[in-house]
C-alpha cells in the first residue's frame, strides 16, 4: 500500500515536470515586450530637428487628436522601406505623425527626409537613445499609436506593413 | 609653510573621500546594470552588452541615479516599460509563484522525510 502511494507521488511529480518542461520548450525563447498594454506617453524634452530647440512633451502632444510616434534613422533599412506607408498615413487627417529620429547623424537623416518626404508634423532628435527607451522602445523602427487620451494604445515593433496601416486607419476613424 | 600644509591635507582628504564616494556610486550603479537584461543580445547583461540598447539603459540608469531615484524604483520605472522580463531577479506575482515557492516547497517535503526517517529509525532502536 505505502509502495503503491510512493510510485503515485512519484509519478505526478516526474508528471508535473514533464508538462512543466514542455511548455517551456514549445515556448519562443526570443523575448519582445507586451505590445498591446495601454500606458500613458512619458514626460520628457527633446530638441526639435529642424529649429534645435527644446521643445516639452505636453506641446506636442494635444488632447482630442490621435499620434503615431514613429522611431526611425537613417541607417535603418527597414525604415525606408516603411516611409511610403508612413507618406500614406500622413495624408489621414485625423492622425499626426511624430518623427522621432534615433541615433542618427543629422545631415544624413536631413536627406533621407528630403529624399523619401516628410511625413512627419514634427521631428526629435533621439541621439543617445534615451527618449526611445522612456517610449518603450528597444530598436528601430518602431511605431507607436496614441489615442484622443494621449494613451499608447499599440505598438508595432518592426517596420509596419499595408495591413498595420489598415488597423491603424480602423481605429482613427 | 604651515599653511600650505594644512591646504595640502584638506585638499588631499576632500580629493580622497571624493574618490571614494565616486567608487561607491559606480558600485551601485553596476550593481543595478548587472541586474538588467539586454533585451537585444538576450542573455547578456547591460553591464556586459556594448549594443545601442544596452548603451541607452546605461544612461537612463545614470540619469535616474542623479535623479535620487533608489535601485527598486530603478527597475520599477524599467519594468513599466519593457516588463517583468528586463530585470534578472523576479518579483513575486501570479506568473512567478511557482518559481518561488517550488524549492521552499521541496525543502520541506525533503526536511520532512528525512524527519520522518530519522524518528522512525530512532524508534526502531
Amino acid at each position: 500500500m505505502k509502495n503503491k502511494l510512493n510510485s503515485i507521488i512519484i509519478f505526478i511529480f516526474l508528471s508535473f515536470c514533464f508538462v512543466v518542461f514542455y511548455k517551456g520548450l514549445n515556448n519562443s525563447n526570443i523575448y519582445t515586450p507586451k505590445i498591446n498594454d495601454e500606458k500613458n506617453i512619458p514626460i520628457f524634452k527633446a530638441k526639435d530637428f529642424n529649429s534645435n530647440i527644446n521643445i516639452e512633451s505636453e506641446k506636442i502632444f494635444e488632447e482630442n487628436t490621435y499620434y503615431i510616434v514613429n522611431i526611425w534613422a537613417s541607417w535603418c533599412v527597414p525604415c525606408r522601406k516603411e516611409h511610403p506607408l508612413l507618406m500614406e498615413l500622413s495624408k489621414n487627417q485625423s492622425v499626426k505623425l511624430i518623427g522621432l529620429n534615433y541615433r542618427d547623424n543629422l545631415n544624413n537623416a536631413k536627406n533621407f527626409i528630403i529624399e523619401l518626404g516628410n511625413p512627419y508634423s514634427q521631428i526629435l532628435i533621439d541621439n543617445d537613445g534615451t527618449l526611445g527607451v522612456e517610449f518603450g522602445a528597444y530598436g528601430v523602427p518602431e511605431t507607436f499609436l496614441i489615442d484622443k487620451n494621449k494613451k499608447i494604445i499599440k505598438k508595432f515593433i518592426g517596420q509596419i506593413n499595408q495591413e498595420i496601416v489598415d488597423e491603424i486607419k480602423s481605429i482613427i476613424k | 609653510m604651515k599653511t600650505l600644509k594644512i591646504f595640502l591635507i584638506v585638499f588631499l582628504s576632500i580629493g580622497f573621500s571624493q574618490l571614494k564616494s565616486n567608487e561607491k556610486n559606480d558600485e551601485f550603479k553596476n550593481r543595478i546594470l548587472k541586474n538588467i537584461r539586454c533585451l537585444i543580445c538576450q542573455g547578456q547583461s547591460v553591464y556586459d552588452s556594448e549594443s545601442d540598447f544596452a548603451s541607452s539603459i546605461k544612461l537612463i540608469v545614470d540619469k535616474k541615479i542623479i535623479e535620487e531615484l533608489s535601485e527598486e524604483q530603478i527597475y520599477e520605472f524599467l519594468r513599466e516599460k519593457y516588463g517583468d522580463w528586463i530585470i534578472y531577479d523576479p518579483k513575486l506575482n501570479k506568473n512567478t509563484y511557482i518559481l518561488w515557492l517550488l524549492p521552499l516547497l521541496l525543502f520541506l517535503l525533503g526536511g520532512a522525510i528525512i524527519y520522518k526517517k530519522i524518528s522512525k529509525k530512532k524508534n526502531e532502536q
